[in-house]
């Protein structure tokens, strides 16, 4: 049972995702996290502002349900299944970080840099933490999904529009890495 | 019973985002910078399984645990919608390193800035919602 407490393989880890998303089919659902973001603004009275917002946020109840157990399910992962919360990245990956700054690249989960709670005292921090969150929320329901709802339903399902999401991803995520790091970091 | 039932499935997932480093800031920087396979190896096999599962439920006509037919709804036919958005969504996973599932796994494991990355998000879904009709979709 060691394994458990090491990090999982990737080859156990994927699977693993397909058959949640197998689970979340049999009862008749389907794997996708971004649209409780929706339902959470729904919840918040958003529904006042833009009829995008007006449906019955109690059909997706269950969703939330599964975000719970999300958290939980993280406590647990961190607290209970863990050795060692470094993460063993790439020693080229981590030289590149912490010529970035980020000193804590191959030792921690995150980089404290961002993700302790002292990091809370940088504006520039706070600054980063909100632009990454508004560019997610904005882009996910935008694109009709994030990585759970196209890149692994979508593309499971070989639809061509979650393709489409994907191919954007990596174009988002590779200009920020390979373009605008470089300028804020 | 049902409630409980997704509470699993949701604990499932979030040990499996975190156990699996899915959830790690660097695992994303590293993918998009592709100097492991590791990201590849999890989006990769995930798919494979992914597909082969739904061809067989397609195939067998499974019927779900209620015994209600599954059916796959195809996702509406566009190409803006999904190129833009995606790239907007690409931008925010690389650089809060951490996209809708993995946010509310990193809640539980503790590491409280998260929770600007969520609100934010929020945010940024109700933008979304008050600019969709001005949007190419």
């Amino acid at each position: 049972m060691n394994w458990i407490f090491e990090p999982w393989p990737w080859y156990f880890s994927g699977p693993m995702i397909a058959f949640i998303m197998f689970l979340l089919i049999m009862v008749g659902k389907n794997f996708g996290m971004s649209s409780n973001l929706r339902t959470l603004c729904t919840i918040c009275g958003a529904g006042n502002k833009s009829d995008f917002f007006k449906f019955d946020w109690k059909s997706q109840k269950w969703n939330l349900i599964v975000v719970i157990g999300t958290i939980i399910g993280g406590f647990i992962g961190s607290y209970f299944l863990n050795a060692d919360t470094a993460v063993t990245i790439n020693s080229d990956t981590i030289s590149n970080l912490k010529s970035l700054g980020f000193e804590s690249a191959g030792t921690a989960y995150l980089p404290t840099e961002l993700f302790d709670n002292g990091a809370l005292l940088s504006i520039k921090n706070v600054f980063v933490l909100v632009i990454g969150g508004l560019l997610i929320g904005f882009g996910a329901r935008y694109a009709g999904g994030c990585t759970s709802g196209h890149a692994i339903s979508g593309l499971s399902n070989l639809q061509l529009p979650s393709l489409i999401a994907v191919i954007g991803f990596f174009i988002g995520g590779l200009t920020m890495i390979h373009f605008i790091f470089p300028i804020i970091f | 019973m049902r409630t409980l039932i997704y509470l699993f499935i949701g604990i499932l997932l979030g040990i499996t985002m975190f156990k699996s480093e899915a959830a790690s800031w660097f695992r994303i920087y590293e993918m998009f910078k592709f100097e492991s396979f590791h990201m590849y190896g999890i989006i990769g096999s995930a798919l494979v399984t992914g597909i082969i599962v739904i061809k067989l439920i397609k195939i067998f006509k499974i019927k779900s645990l209620y015994g209600k037919r599954i059916s796959f709804n195809p996702k509406e036919k566009s190409f803006s919608r999904y190129m833009f958005g995606g790239i907007i969504f690409g931008l925010g996973w690389a650089l809060a390193g951490a996209c809708p599932g993995p946010m509310f796994t990193l809640v539980g494991a503790g590491y409280f800035p998260i929770f600007i990355v969520i609100i934010a998000s929020l945010f940024g879904t109700f933008l979304y919602g008050l600019l969709k009709k001005k949007l190419p979709h």
